[in-house]
């Protein structure tokens, strides 16, 4: 247990050391979410209290899943990958380590978008404890949602780009982020079920505002459900794919 | 104890047998050579061997410890240079050492002191802190040594480490290979350079189609090849090839202006040549005896040559 932790740990070090600490993904993770701040917010007479939880689940979904898809690819192409495995480390292992930098970036990178948006437009917080559970959920879901995408078993991260934009994209137009879940009908209604961002734009909104429409309790098992099948998919499909494209 | 036990391992792509039914005991302390043409299941093997793959039937036991059931414990054991086993070229060569060290729960001092060492051993502690995207291809192998020996492992597993350097870290890295087999540690050692094998191992497994066609001693394996014992000649005048074809020869072929007689009684011939020279009044300009080599063995036991 004690080995599997350590590999888990120094896995994740391994790559905020090598992927996650790079100027270009520090840079991206910074003006990612204020380019979406400008784009949807300025010029437009929506109420901040209302908008900022959406925009903050959205800037925690990039930021968290940006980087997992690449690792794998980045890794295979640069023929590191073999000897990683070659570590006392299983795939559970390297799996694990991918999610944990994953969320780590993203709390590091969503911590200052709410202290500094908390500060310039007076959002006020009604539960900082269902906040910060709602933080480490997310960013973990999201994370282990990134590793899932990089399942593929290709060696040009490109390609995994292109599809990981194909999921992550959709996902933030059924998601309440837009279209608050309270205004969504029908078959809109139920498509936004089968987003985890859903439940945490809703579980932001039960720390920020108390505007919620699931129990809490609900937001917090459906988050951690999805987090399990995002690492279900990824242990069985990278377990498949691994010696593919080395 | 065996330091590694491979049981009836195969391993399946599709259709294709990769590793067909394998078994093999390496000793404490041994060198061991894994040897095969391209495409043989070598680099497949060693990647069962080390955990990297699970056999789909079979079992690798490293000191006791089955990779099925204990995978980490076992590679625990192991330090590995992988066929692709490149380094993080983003990291210098000293994080790349305290990286690898680090998976292997070595403690900061302990990490700082093998890592200074092995830097110094291999010639690149005044680059430690480089880079090591700005490394040549030798250097950049000597440096995946390290990582793979940082934690001073019980077994080594090397998988073509020689493959297309340069002789200066051809010779450093066999010179690391041969100090840690003094330290104890078992080696098992992948190579197309027959002639590294025959030097450096005890015993050598040569591996064709997935299964395995020989396993012995590199003498007693050339000696399973007697008639490719070779004598060379060359006289002072020229000599019909008739003349040549002694009662023991089994092949004579015609290389510059030497003959080359191939037999499985060098003595005889020798004595059949100096008989001849005397008979004939010729003068022995050259005369060369060749023992039967691994080359010879391993082609014809992979089926090299018909």
């Amino acid at each position: 247990m004690l080995s599997f932790l350590r590999g888990v740990m120094v896995t994740a070090e391994k790559n905020i050391k090598i992927y996650y600490k790079k100027a270009p993904v520090i840079i991206f993770g910074l003006l990612f979410p204020l380019f979406m701040f400008t784009s949807f917010y300025m010029g437009r007479n929506i109420d901040i209290s209302i908008f900022f939880p959406g925009f903050l689940a959205m800037a925690l979904f990039f930021t968290s899943s940006s980087v997992g898809p690449l690792i794998t690819p980045w890794e295979k192409q640069a023929g590191t990958y073999e000897r990683l495995l070659s570590f006392p480390v299983s795939i559970h292992t390297i799996i694990l380590g991918d999610v944990l930098a994953g969320a780590i970036y993203g709390i590091l990178i969503t911590s200052p978008v709410i202290i500094i948006a908390g500060v310039l437009f007076n959002i006020t917080i009604t539960s900082i404890m269902i906040l910060l559970v709602s933080l480490i959920l997310g960013t973990i879901c999201f994370a282990s949602l990134g590793v899932a995408l990089a399942s593929p078993s290709v060696r040009s991260p490109s390609n995994i780009m292109m599809f990981s934009s194909l999921i992550r994209f959709p996902l933030i137009f059924i998601s309440g982020i837009f279209i608050p879940l309270q205004e969504l009908q029908g078959a809109g209604r139920i498509v936004s079920y089968f987003s985890p961002l859903t439940y945490l734009v809703d579980m932001f909104h039960t720390g920020l505002d108390s505007i919620s429409v699931f129990p809490v309790a609900l937001d917090i098992f459906a988050l951690i459900l999805f987090t399990c099948f995002f690492l279900l998919i990824s242990s069985y499909f990278h377990k498949r794919n691994m010696m593919k494209g080395l | 104890m065996f330091a590694i036990k491979a049981e009836n391992l195969q391993k399946k792509f599709n259709k294709l047998i990769a590793v067909d039914n394998i078994s093999l005991d390496v000793k404490e302390g041994e060198v061991f050579g894994f040897l095969g043409p391209n495409g043989a299941g070598k680099t497949t093997t060693i990647r069962l061997l080390t955990g990297i793959l699970t056999p789909d039937r079979g079992d690798v036991i490293i000191k006791g410890i089955h990779m099925r059931t204990n995978p980490i414990d076992a590679k625990m054991m192991m330090g590995v240079i992988p066929e692709t086993g490149n380094v993080y070229v983003d990291l210098t060569a000293e994080e790349n050492l305290f990286l690898a060290g680090k998976f292997y729960g070595l403690s900061k001092q302990v990490l700082q002191k093998n890592s200074n060492e092995l830097l110094s051993n291999l010639g690149l502690y005044e680059r430690r802190n480089d880079a090591v995207k700005t490394f040549s291809k030798g250097m950049k192998q000597r440096v995946s040594i390290a990582c793979a020996i940082v934690h001073n492992p019980q077994i080594l597993f090397l998988d073509e480490p020689t493959e297309g350097l340069d002789v200066q870290s051809r010779r450093l890295i066999i010179k690391t290979i041969n100090d840690m087999n003094k330290k104890g540690c078992t080696i098992f050692l992948t190579t197309h350079n027959i002639e590294e094998a025959n030097k450096l191992c005890e015993r050598v497994c040569i591996i064709n189609k997935g299964k395995i066609v020989a396993i012995d001693s590199p003498e007693k394996l050339k000696n399973t090849f007697k008639e490719t014992q070779s004598i060379e000649v060359s006289f002072n005048k020229e000599v019909k090839k008739e003349l040549l074809e002694f009662n023991s020869i089994t092949k004579i072929d015609r290389q510059g202006d030497k003959w080359v007689l191939y037999t499985k009684n060098p003595d005889k011939v020798v004595k059949d040549i100096v008989s001849l020279a005397e008979k004939k009044d010729l003068k022995i300009i050259y005369l060369s005896t060749s023992g039967p080599s691994l080359e010879e063995a391993f082609v014809r036991l992979t089926g090299g040559e018909k």
